[in-house]
């Protein structure tokens, strides 16, 4: 039932090759696609119909409501098949989703910020009793003082939930992931949930153009789920068991080696995914690094606007470059270092804060990503964007040439830098 | 293969050969994890001679650790005796027993 280390290769990191700055093309399209206009939410909710999915447990919450919404417009048109639990809070959402999800469907649920604060727990269920489910979480800021926008608080606050956790820049990404996501979780290799993130209406809520594919393309990629294992009565299990000292540490174990083997998973995925649509995806995007001296790292949203500043800025001859992260849990450590070995600086955006940490969230993993390699990148770390703050080209532009001041002159003066806030 | 055996078969068991999510093939395990160790204080001890089978000990037992042995003691065809494996000291049999044979006795007496 263990799958054992080495079975892939991994192709974790794509350079950009795009022609537009939000669409990633890469190659050519064997499948039928049809061009439309969507926002986030509902390249998402349209994504989950295509799914099949046989189970969606979900409460509405801003900015996510709109899948949840849409969802159970295409339940009560008939146009889907699937079981819509409208439950009353999101700790039952989630706990109805494992228990689907543990009786061999295939399930989907969305949620977003006090929403996803209050599933925290349900989580760590889904991901400790190997339930492939996938769930939009639509970044919102978390209370207090209340806020309804955009910021990584709420998926930061849950990032050691064992879930592999997938970020989108835009509503296309938004709506290939979803995919991709139903056909990682549920590979018998991976077994674990997939959260596919994008940003609260910076993504969510903006009407976007892009492609989507054929319901037969679909279902050729993702046929349906195959549990490995499943909750039946005539061939009886035991699932949620209290597993005291002497097995609860190997069972932990098992779920951490399988968090990380599931890179190569979503690389394969990825780039079959590529090979149907002409839009590759996989652990990593990268732009300009082949002879960029410093660089951006971000995830979502403001990775669209990074490569578009630093397209202007090499325009003028500035050497600079940027990398997204598709994937931040499992972490790509070995494709991260493998990619910023020639650079010199790296600025990392944090969209959350990490209360009283030595740095923002993702900066701690790329610094200590980066300990003992010998490394001499000089790291940046700045705070941006947080309950909606817009991040505008002129900041990012700013940034870029702070990175490439430090890239210069290696020194860093300030720890974590807060972008934007009125001093 | 006694409880205590296929217990410590298990507990040779590395994280690779464990079923994944901790998820439990073969039903009724629970009883090859000895909880009797969580007793504290007394113990109920039976009094063959005085107990009557009329089973309430085995009835109101919460954890189920009342047993029915195949032993025939004079005119009884079965025993009724305490899985101190699983037994936690409550105390309810003793309590309920309607011919007080049940008493409840320091842990560190012999059971005979």
């Amino acid at each position: 039932m263990y799958r054992k280390k080495g079975e892939f290769t991994a192709e974790g990191i794509i350079p950009y090759s795009g022609e537009g700055d939000t669409v990633t093309i890469t190659g050519a399209a064997v499948c039928t696609q049809v061009g439309c206009a969507y926002t986030g939410d509902e390249a998402v909710a349209y994504a989950a119909k295509q799914s099949d999915v046989d189970v969606v447990a979900a409460y509405p919450i801003t900015p996510q409501t709109i899948i949840v919404e849409r969802f159970s417009e295409y339940v009560a048109n008939g146009e889907v098949d699937t079981k819509f639990m409208a439950v009353e809070s999101e700790h039952s959402a989630m706990s109805a989703c494992v228990g689907s999800s543990l009786a061999g469907a295939r399930v989907f649920t969305s949620t977003a910020s006090q929403g996803l604060a209050l599933m925290h727990e349900a989580l760590y269920l889904a991901s400790g009793l190997r339930s492939p489910i996938v769930m939009a979480v639509v970044n919102r800021a978390l209370s207090a003082p209340i806020n309804i926008h955009g910021d990584h608080s709420d998926m930061m606050g849950s990032r050691d939930c064992g879930w592999i956790q997938i970020y989108a820049e835009n509503a296309q990404e938004a709506y290939d992931c979803t995919i991709q996501a139903f056909k990682i979780a549920e590979d018998t290799r991976v077994q674990l949930p997939v959260s596919v993130n994008l940003d609260g209406f910076f993504v969510s809520h903006a009407t976007e153009s892009m492609k989507v594919i054929s319901d037969e393309a679909v279902t050729q990629f993702l046929p349906p789920r195959k549990p490995l294992f499943k909750v039946d009565p005539t061939e009886p299990i035991s699932v949620g068991g209290m597993l005291l000292p002497e097995y609860y540490y190997e069972v932990k174990r098992q779920q951490e080696e399988a968090l990380r083997l599931s890179k190569p998973v979503v690389s394969s995925i990825g780039k079959e995914y590529g090979e149907l649509t002409g839009r590759r995806y996989g652990l990593m995007e990268t732009y300009g690094l082949e002879d960029a001296d410093a660089a951006i790292i971000a995830l979502g949203s403001t990775c669209g606007t990074v490569r578009s500043v630093a397209k202007q800025l090499r325009a003028k001859g500035k050497k600079v470059g940027a990398i997204k992260l598709w994937v931040y849990r499992p972490f790509p450590i070995e494709e991260f270092l493998s990619s910023v070995e020639d650079l010199k600086a790296l600025t990392v955006l944090d969209r959350a804060i990490s209360f009283g940490a030595p740095y923002g969230a993702l900066c701690s993993d790329i610094a200590s990503a980066l300990q003992n390699t010998g490394s001499d990148l000089k790291i940046l770390n700045m705070i941006y964007g947080l309950g909606g703050r817009d991040i505008p080209t002129s900041t990012i532009e700013q940034v870029f040439e702070n990175t490439l001041e430090t890239a210069k002159t290696r020194k860093v003066s300030e720890r974590i830098k807060f972008l934007d806030v009125r001093e | 293969m006694s409880q205590k055996e296929s217990l410590s078969e298990r507990m040779k068991l590395k994280w690779k050969d464990m079923p994944i999510g901790g998820v439990m093939f073969e039903p009724g395990s629970t009883v090859e994890y000895r909880t009797g160790a969580w007793r504290v204080e007394k113990k109920p001890l039976i009094d063959q001679e005085k107990c009557i089978r009329c089973l309430i000990c085995w009835i109101v037992c919460p954890d189920v650790s009342i047993e029915r042995l195949p032993k025939s003691f004079k005119k009884y065809t079965e025993s009724v005796e305490v899985d101190y494996e699983h037994c936690k000291g409550c105390g309810i049999c003793a309590a309920e027993c309607p011919v007080d044979a049940i008493e409840m006795v320091e842990e560190s007496k012999i059971v005979p």
